[in-house]
């Protein structure tokens, strides 16, 4: 039997409309346009979508984005692992600046985010005169696609943790030390298995985002071919230059990346659940 | 091994939580610390563990039998710590949750893994849970669970044990059997133990001894006996189970609490000095006529004999409601119903005056 009430009092009319306008916009907005990058990378044969990648300022782009994302995500996953246990395991002034202050760079726009290093580490910024005097190059080079990245990427791991390490407490980590555990020891046995899907989840969707980031890196890389550009900037250079299976051959690749990401969120929500002490027996005794 | 805490303050912000507590628990004691949420009992407990520190102060000191311990972090005490919501590590089995003390032990110090083995063996033949060791702490009840992070703490092989409020999550009857069965364990393995109540009751029947703290201080300890029959204090005698109170003065060396005149054998204070009497359900008895016992009339307003004694409230003339306890034996002779006029009698009472001195009055003669 249907367990929602509304599902019987709704007449069937209404419930037809509410799913087809459902399935409509999901068609119009999301697989569509999923099906015309495939189509359009697949246009002139699978011949002509596998040479898109042997362009070697493809395989640059590619390559880019790997290294971006490999040094990215790692960072955002001690940051992130760092930041929520603070925030869920002290006491501190200031805890409520610190929690708003994570979720700035969802709130800035990608692209103020990249303009924030011009003008920290750009030839004219605040750093440009000592940077140019050591010979380091940040903007339009490599290390400032990643700190961008970094900056854009950081709130997802963080967020995900947060609430489910402030719903946990802090008996289980108590009852390790009056058990003779160090912290360290605490932490690997304790803290990071109680966490570890949640942490895979904000892995997940922090490297989704570090592969796909256009806007922050767009003003920090400089568009060098075959140097700062990521595949998202690449597909860009290319249909710009009208050519457009190289284009969507590229872009097929991110979108399959989210395809994959969608799946690892989905397994890994369900898995989450276990986490959540709400849902577990002892807290509704407790309740009780 | 003997536990002692020396001059124990600790402070929350603005809210003091212990002032300047002493306390002793003798080796092989199994102590309740008893009060009210906010009392400070399981923050002394936590101090006692080493999960929390007290305020700085030269004079407090904790002690393991006669070792201060006060430095040591919670880790190199050696206590077993036993959690109201258990604590139990979610992501292991019950086995791996009883082997872990042992397993995150320094290499040097490390049993073998067989000897982990053997040990966890004994101590799930220990709680009786033998055929559970490869589940998950939520695929058990609370009750099982409570023993499971009770072997854990005991796998440590631990110099004390401390228990906060470890029935306080579990329903009425699953509590019961297991404090018996805590006591009864007690009585096994000896072990110099704390246990954290907000229960009167737990702390009567499983203790040797029981502490009341109230506001951050110790207010009585003594015996379940003494403290249940002789309570130095109000907050004591109420906090100890269901009481009735009359207001009343001192005149003239007695003590007035309406139709009730009683002897006052306590202090000498002026009259019209302000005087309350305390009298348990089971210290009221009903009469029919007036017999010679201090008592005062009354009408049934309720019986109530579901249970292992019979309830029964009254109005008294004033309109004040007034409990009386009674074994079904007794009730049955008394044959009283609802609508009844009757006489209350006192069988036995506790007079304390204003400034919370008490004196025993058992049944004090009318004048």
């Amino acid at each position: 039997m249907n367990p929602n009430p509304l599902a019987r009092s709704d007449p069937r009319w209404l419930r037809a409309l509410l799913i087809a306008v459902t399935v409509l916009f999901l068609g119009l907005f999301l697989f569509l346009p999923l099906l015309t990058v495939f189509l359009e990378a697949l246009r002139k044969g699978v011949g002509a979508y596998f040479t898109s990648f042997r362009d070697p300022a493809a395989r640059s782009a590619i390559w880019l984005t790997l290294l971006t994302a490999g040094i990215a995500v790692p960072c955002n996953l001690v940051f992130g692992l760092v930041a929520s246990w603070a925030v869920a395991k002290f006491e501190f002034k200031g805890k409520n600046v610190l929690i708003t202050l994570i979720d700035l760079p969802f709130a800035v726009s990608p692209v103020i985010s990249g303009l924030i290093y011009v003008l920290m580490f750009g030839a004219q910024g605040w750093f440009g005169t000592w940077l140019a005097a050591h010979h380091l190059h940040i903007i339009f080079a490599v290390p400032g696609i990643v700190l961008a990245t970094i900056f854009v990427t950081f709130p997802f791991v963080a967020r995900e943790l947060i609430p489910l390490m402030q719903e946990q407490d802090t008996d289980e980590e108590y009852a390790a030390i009056s058990l003779g555990a160090s912290g360290w020891q605490t932490f690997w046995r304790v803290t990071l298995p109680n966490v570890k899907w949640a942490l895979l989840y904000g892995v997940v969707l922090c490297n989704a985002r570090a592969m796909g980031e256009f806007g922050a890196v767009s003003v920090v890389s400089g568009h060098i071919r075959g140097l700062t550009n990521t595949m998202p900037l690449h597909v860009e250079i290319l249909y710009n230059e009208y050519n457009f299976v190289a284009a969507f051959a590229v872009a097929s690749l991110l979108a399959l990346l989210a395809l994959v990401t969608l799946i690892a969120k989905t397994v890994l929500e369900s898995r989450i659940r276990t986490e959540v002490p709400a849902l577990d027996a002892s807290a509704l005794e407790t309740i009780r | 091994m003997s536990i002692e805490a020396r001059h124990i303050s600790k402070r929350f912000g603005n809210f003091q939580a212990l002032r300047n507590v002493s306390l002793k628990v003798n080796d092989g004691e199994l102590v309740a610390l008893l009060g009210p949420s906010g009392s400070g009992k399981t923050t002394l407990l936590r101090i006692i563990s080493g999960l929390e520190e007290a305020d700085p102060d030269p004079s407090s000191a904790i002690l393991f039998h006669g070792e201060d311990v006060t430095a040591s972090r919670a880790g190199q005490r050696r206590v077993g710590f036993v959690f109201q919501h258990y604590a139990l590590f979610r992501n292991m089995t019950v086995f791996d949750n009883i082997a872990f003390g042992l397993r995150v032990r320094p290499r040097r110090l490390r049993p073998t893994e067989s000897a982990i083995r053997q040990k966890v063996e004994e101590l799930l033949h220990l709680i009786h849970l033998r055929e559970l060791a490869p589940r998950f702490p939520s695929q058990l009840s609370g009750g099982q669970r409570q023993r499971v992070a009770l072997a854990r703490a005991l796998a440590i092989e631990p110099r004390v044990l401390l228990l906060d409020e470890p029935f306080g999550a579990l329903d009425a009857k699953v509590r019961h059997g297991l404090r018996r069965w805590l006591r009864r364990l007690h009585d096994e393995i000896h072990i110099t133990s704390l246990l954290v109540t907000h229960d009167q009751e737990e702390a009567l029947e499983v203790a040797d001894r029981v502490v009341v703290m109230r506001d951050g201080r110790i207010e009585q300890e003594g015996t379940p006996e003494e403290v249940y029959h002789h309570p130095t204090s109000e907050f004591v005698m109420d906090f100890m189970g269901n009481v009735n109170l009359f207001h009343g003065r001192i005149e003239s060396g007695k003590a007035v609490f309406g139709p009730l005149v009683l002897d006052h054998a306590g202090a000498k204070v002026p009259d019209g000095h302000g005087a309350r009497l305390f009298v348990r359900p089971f210290e009221l008895d009903i009469s029919r006529q007036q017999n010679g016992l201090p008592g005062m009339k009354a009408r049934v307003t309720r019986v109530q004999s579901a249970g292992a004694q019979v309830r029964i409230e009254l109005s008294s003339e004033s309109g004040e409601t007034m409990h009386v306890e009674m074994p079904h034996s007794r009730f049955r002779e008394r044959a009283v119903a609802p609508k009844d006029d009757v006489f209350v009698t006192l069988l036995g009472s506790r007079i304390f005056l204003e400034e919370q001195t008490s004196t025993n009055n058992n049944g004090g003669k009318l004048s």
